[in-house]
């Protein structure tokens, strides 16, 4: 029998590599973050680019899903009688749950997307190299604010999520279907609770915007500098983003509750 | 981890000089008694499974313009990179004033790197930022200089690349020529010991193409700034480089001022600058059999042009 061992299947051997390569860049980024201070202009503008401009999809986004699942859960609840828990179901749906998911993913779509293309094109066209030889970190430039941006536009836009969420639900529950408005607020706002529910799901959020940063900026910087290249890394950056965030979602959901 | 041994780049003033250089003059630079400022000692690379490098040596001297000189593919873009430590060569020591860059960690790298410009070939520059911002970046990012400094520095600059009128351009906005000058613009921003330009004649008119001549040529003689030139347009690089390294097969297979390499009598210097496809460097990148390939008897055809006239 050969004494040499079987090497394991490139593909499990290549995912492990990519975990421990991106576990090893964040550790670069944490690293570089307080040098990334010196360019928080630069943060600033990412804060921007990926927050404030991804408005318009979370908002409408919110609004849909709220609308959706007041309409559902209000017809289900009716057959049991219990419209009445129609805005603490929503509510708490949100906070919990549809709010920082549902935000990860359309903020991986959006936000992500476009961290990995812009890093990946500024490999190809030497820009990454150009501010190596001229003494400029790119972690602490390009890297560390971009991951900081998501950390911090994240929780901000799965907060506008989740109102507009619980606003689309009023619309449909109460302004079209008839529910009664005291019911809805009353019966929600003594069913949260702020720790429990509302918190954590903000702690999820900050998770998950921290994960989607990472892997779009590692996506990015460590793609081919090909235009192949980039069409594959932003693909993976969805693809890997979403499957991170909903299995780090049933991680998190089982600790925190 | 070792500390880096000091770096010693320094400051050399002469006296301008006529950007016109003669056989007479080349001769009097020829540095052969100079002290380098870069060595280069038995660097092998191999990149991909090609040999690049196969125990190249040689001397950048000081205060002198250097052309690198080469087959396409042989290597000159990656001794650049070598020699600014942004790529690690499989064995040998690149020494820039007694420091090895192979051995120099980051910090280290990023202070030697503080002292030198390079131009990129394809100019690389920040495509958020306007090109006023594009030449500020270095200024900004490593000198807290009051705001009307920074603004007089930068269109120094871009008036000496004849594009201080396209300071609020982005680059999107601009050829490739403009986009070079820029570039430029960019790299001698901060003064820097030694300046690596990469390709810095393509895409410009003649008019550009003079201009930046004579900026290179006035840097390296007001400022004593040394510079690496790597060119395929020999007749520019004749007009103001001091000596000429031609690389091919790994090696310095030939060297001296440009008159003497345009006298020289060796196969490679003569299939080089005579354009000449047969010689020492396959005009052909390695191939199968061309009939083979062209479905005829393996054999039946030459893989070169066939000139005789036909009986």
């Amino acid at each position: 029998m050969s004494a040499v061992r079987p090497k394991p299947p490139s593909m499990i051997g290549d995912a492990l590599a990519q975990v421990g390569a991106c576990g090893l860049f964040l550790l670069q980024i944490l690293a570089a973050v307080p040098r990334s201070l010196r360019h928080i202009r630069e943060t600033v503008r990412q804060v921007w680019f990926t927050g404030a401009m991804s408005l318009v999809i979370i908002m409408t986004c919110g609004l849909f899903v709220g609308m959706v699942l007041g309409l559902q859960l209000y017809y289900v609840l009716s057959i049991f009688g219990g419209t009445a828990a129609l805005g603490t179901v929503v509510s708490l749906s949100m906070y919990r749950e549809l709010g920082p998911v549902v935000t990860a993913l359309l903020f991986a779509g959006r936000a992500g997307t476009s961290i990995t293309a812009e890093i990946g094109l500024m490999r190809a066209t030497d820009q990454i190299a150009a501010m190596e030889m001229m003494a400029v970190d790119p972690i602490a430039y390009v890297a560390a604010p971009r991951f900081l941006a998501g950390v911090i536009a994240m929780p901000l836009l799965a907060c506008v999520f989740n109102a507009l969420g619980i606003f689309g639900a009023h619309l449909v529950g109460v302004s079209w279907l008839g529910l009664d408005n005291g019911t809805f607020w009353s019966n929600m706002t003594s069913s949260v609770d702020v720790w429990k529910d509302v918190v954590n799901g903000v702690w999820k959020s900050v998770a998950f915007g921290a994960v989607v940063a990472l892997i779009a900026v590692f996506q990015g910087y460590t793609t081919a500098p090909t235009s192949e290249g980039v069409a594959y890394a932003t693909t993976r950056t969805v693809v890997f983003s979403s499957i991170v965030v909903l299995a780090l979602d049933f991680v998190m959901t089982a600790f925190l509750m | 981890m070792a500390a880096a041994p000091p770096l010693r780049l320094r400051w050399r003033f002469v006296q301008p000089d006529r950007i016109d250089v003669s056989d007479d003059r080349a001769q009097a630079r020829t540095p052969h008694a100079a002290d380098a400022l870069i060595e280069v000692r038995g660097l092998r690379t191999v990149l991909g499974g090609k040999v690049i490098f196969d125990g190249l040596e040689l001397d950048i001297p000081r205060g002198r313009i250097t052309a690198v000189m080469g087959p396409s593919g042989t290597g000159k873009t990656t001794l650049l990179r070598h020699i600014t430590g942004q790529l690690r060569p499989d064995a040998g020591s690149i020494r820039i004033d007694g420091a090895d860059v192979t051995a120099l960690p980051r910090h280290a790298l990023f202070a030697l790197r503080e002292k030198i410009g390079y131009l990129f070939q394809n100019s690389a520059l920040l495509t958020d930022f306007s090109v006023f911002e594009n030449v500020a970046f270095p200024l900004r990012q490593h000198l807290d200089l009051p705001e009307e400094l920074v603004r007089n520095l930068v269109l120094t600059k871009l008036q000496a690349v004849g594009l201080r009128g396209a300071a609020e351009l982005m680059p999107s906005e601009l050829s490739g020529g403009m986009a070079r000058r820029v570039a430029l613009a960019r790299a001698i921003v901060r003064d820097p010991t030694l300046i690596l330009y990469d390709e810095p004649f393509v895409g410009l008119d003649p008019i550009a193409l003079n201009q930046v001549l004579k900026l290179i040529r006035t840097l390296n003689d007001t400022l004593g700034i040394t510079s690496i030139l790597v060119a395929h347009e020999f007749a520019a690089v004749a007009r103001v480089a001091d000596l000429v390294y031609l690389i091919a097969g790994g090696k310095v297979v030939a060297r001296g001022t440009p008159a003497e390499l345009t006298r020289g009598d060796s196969a490679w210097t003569r299939q080089f600058f005579g354009g000449e496809a047969d010689g020492p460097v396959p005009f052909q990148y390695p191939a199968r059999d061309y009939a083979a390939d062209l479905g005829f008897p393996a054999g039946a055809a030459s893989s070169t042009p066939h000139t005789e006239p036909r009986p």
